[in-house]
């Protein structure tokens, strides 16, 4: 081909890149993050001011429901204790444990069950099962088994968020397109490498899914734990609504009962912030 | 090395078992000497894909036997396939990577590869902000980055408008040259099979034989607009209405 031809190939590929390839500019961080943060502050004014409106309506006497007022003031107290943050951090901490030893159990049954066609047909519904049973079911035994001790908690919270785990990860392989799968073989994947290259890679947006999930049932488990295995020396969010509930200290209760709310949203934005990131990256919006 | 690059020798490939088999192929022979460009046209229903499928080891014929001669072989889809979670230069590496290429080598080779497909300055783009042409440059580089010296495609540009298609012609004509490849090119268009190939192999449908060979003499660079192209193409077009015909009962 002639040198004259070819260079206007190349000016002919660059142009049409150029057309090609223009996109929009997105808008800036600031208003990104206000459009994402006022509806939900407003949200919660609309919670806070229903609860208001309950508590006015003199439904229950003030000792029983008091607002959010006094609430808020009693949990802002709360906060400059010790004992109070001592019970956030034993808290979180059986949390992280717990679901991390979830994480590790779910996806490496869950990444051996997905690709192995009898054991899918035998495990599968198996965990499906799992899933569905509320994990408060698991505590009798476990205290059998493990006496009133942390082991009991933990066990149950890694019951309660490993089946989720894993049928999020089966549930993304599932998914993945059979042309990636064709491709990674083309290239040479095989076994392991298949797995680490292609297969949990292209599996990862509706794995993390099964993550958010999964952290939702840990949270819950170690919740109900939490009341029903109360130790002398270890306060916790739970042991805390349980003394408030004895000791009729209603203001207590609900300061509590926000604090455990708060986790378990913040730690869902945390993991909708990867999510949304993961699938920006994947090309999936 | 031998002048041949793959022989292809009286192969059968039947799916399925008793009543309910299908045969896709039977009795397919075929060569592609070494450097050569080499056009598959058939209707629907020719076993082109599954024929491209047993060169390219993701499945076994019936019967009848594959040789490659000492030649590394990689498949391009009518999809780019690429991976969606790495950028460009991502995609590639990886296809080094998997072939044990070293790190600093890699490097290197996957901004040749990106070079030659004109993308260098996409390098950092996700496939998925890059347009369909651009991802179909991005597959062949990675098809390249396998070190193959037959490449397979499967209707690569099937997808792609025509303006884009008719670059691409001239675009992998260029790397055909300049790498001397050998490259089997599976397509139901008979123009696209006649601006390309060396030798344009007719199949008949279901199941598929080679029904026919066509020798393109013309000299290249051609255009796709050319009445000698139109021409050829034509006859090769009604051989492939005679096939369809012939189905209709």
């Amino acid at each position: 081909m002639a040198a004259e031809r070819l260079l206007e190939l190349d000016r002919d590929l660059v142009g049409l890149d150029t057309l090609e390839v223009a996109s929009p500019p997105r808008p800036s961080r600031l208003r990104r993050a206000w459009s994402a943060v006022w509806p939900r502050l407003a949200a919660v004014a609309l919670a806070l001011a229903a609860w208001q409106l309950v508590a006015l309506s003199g439904w229950q006497p003030g000792y029983l429901l008091p607002g959010p007022g006094p609430v808020l003031a009693r949990l802002g107290a709360d906060a400059r204790q010790a004992a109070f943050w001592t019970a956030v951090a034993i808290t979180l901490q059986r949390a992280l444990v717990g679901y991390v030893a979830a994480v590790l159990v779910g996806a490496l049954a869950g990444a051996v069950v997905a690709r192995q066609g009898l054991l899918r047909r035998a495990v599968g519904s198996l965990i499906t099962g799992l899933q569905t049973m509320p994990s408060i079911a698991w505590f009798p035994l476990a205290i059998l088994l493990f006496g009133l001790d942390e082991t009991a908690i933990l066990f149950v919270v890694l019951l309660g968020a490993a089946p989720a785990v894993a049928n999020g990860l089966i549930g993304g392989i599932d998914q993945i397109p059979p042309l990636l799968l064709r491709s990674g073989q083309v290239l040479g994947a095989r076994g392991v490498r298949l797995y680490r290259h292609v297969i949990l890679p292209a599996a990862l947006p509706p794995f993390i899914g099964g993550l958010k999930q999964g952290w939702a049932f840990a949270w819950r488990s170690l919740m109900a734990g939490e009341l029903l295995v109360v130790l002398s020396n270890r306060p916790s969010l739970g042991a805390r609504l349980q003394f408030a509930r004895e000791f009729a200290d209603a203001q207590g209760l609900l300061a509590t009962m926000i604090v455990v709310f708060v986790i378990g949203m913040v730690v869902d934005a945390v993991f909708s912030r990867i999510d949304g990131e993961v699938r920006r990256r994947w090309g999936l919006v | 090395m031998s002048q041949v690059a793959v022989r292809v020798e009286g192969v059968a490939k039947v799916f399925g078992h008793g009543p309910d088999a299908v045969t896709a192929l039977r009795g397919i022979s075929l060569e592609l000497r070494r450097g050569e460009f080499v056009c598959l046209v058939g209707a629907s229903g020719s076993g082109k894909t599954t024929l491209l499928h047993l060169l390219a080891g993701l499945d076994t014929p019936t019967a009848g036997g594959v040789e490659m001669n000492g030649t590394r072989c990689s498949l391009m889809f009518q999809e780019a396939a690429l991976f969606p979670w790495l950028t460009a230069a991502g995609n590639i590496d990886l296809a080094l990577r998997l072939r044990d290429v070293p790190r600093a080598e890699r490097r290197s080779q996957t901004a040749r590869l990106l070079e030659m497909v004109r993308l260098a300055d996409f390098a950092r783009r996700r496939p998925h902000e890059l347009s369909g042409g651009m991802r179909q440059r991005v597959a062949l580089a990675r098809a390249l980055a396998q070190d193959a010296d037959v490449v397979l495609m499967d209707e690569p540009f099937g997808a792609l408008d025509a303006i884009t298609r008719d670059l691409l012609h001239d675009e992998l004509e260029r790397i055909w040259r300049e790498r001397g490849l050998t490259v089997l090119f599976v397509t139901h268009n008979a123009r696209e099979a006649v601006r390309l190939g060396d030798r344009v192999v007719v199949l008949t449908s279901r199941p598929g034989r080679v029904a026919s060979e066509v020798a393109v003499g013309m000299p290249r660079p051609r255009r796709t607009g050319s009445p000698e192209l139109a021409a050829l193409a034509a006859e090769i077009g009604e051989r492939l209405r005679k096939e369809v015909h012939a189905h209709g009962g």
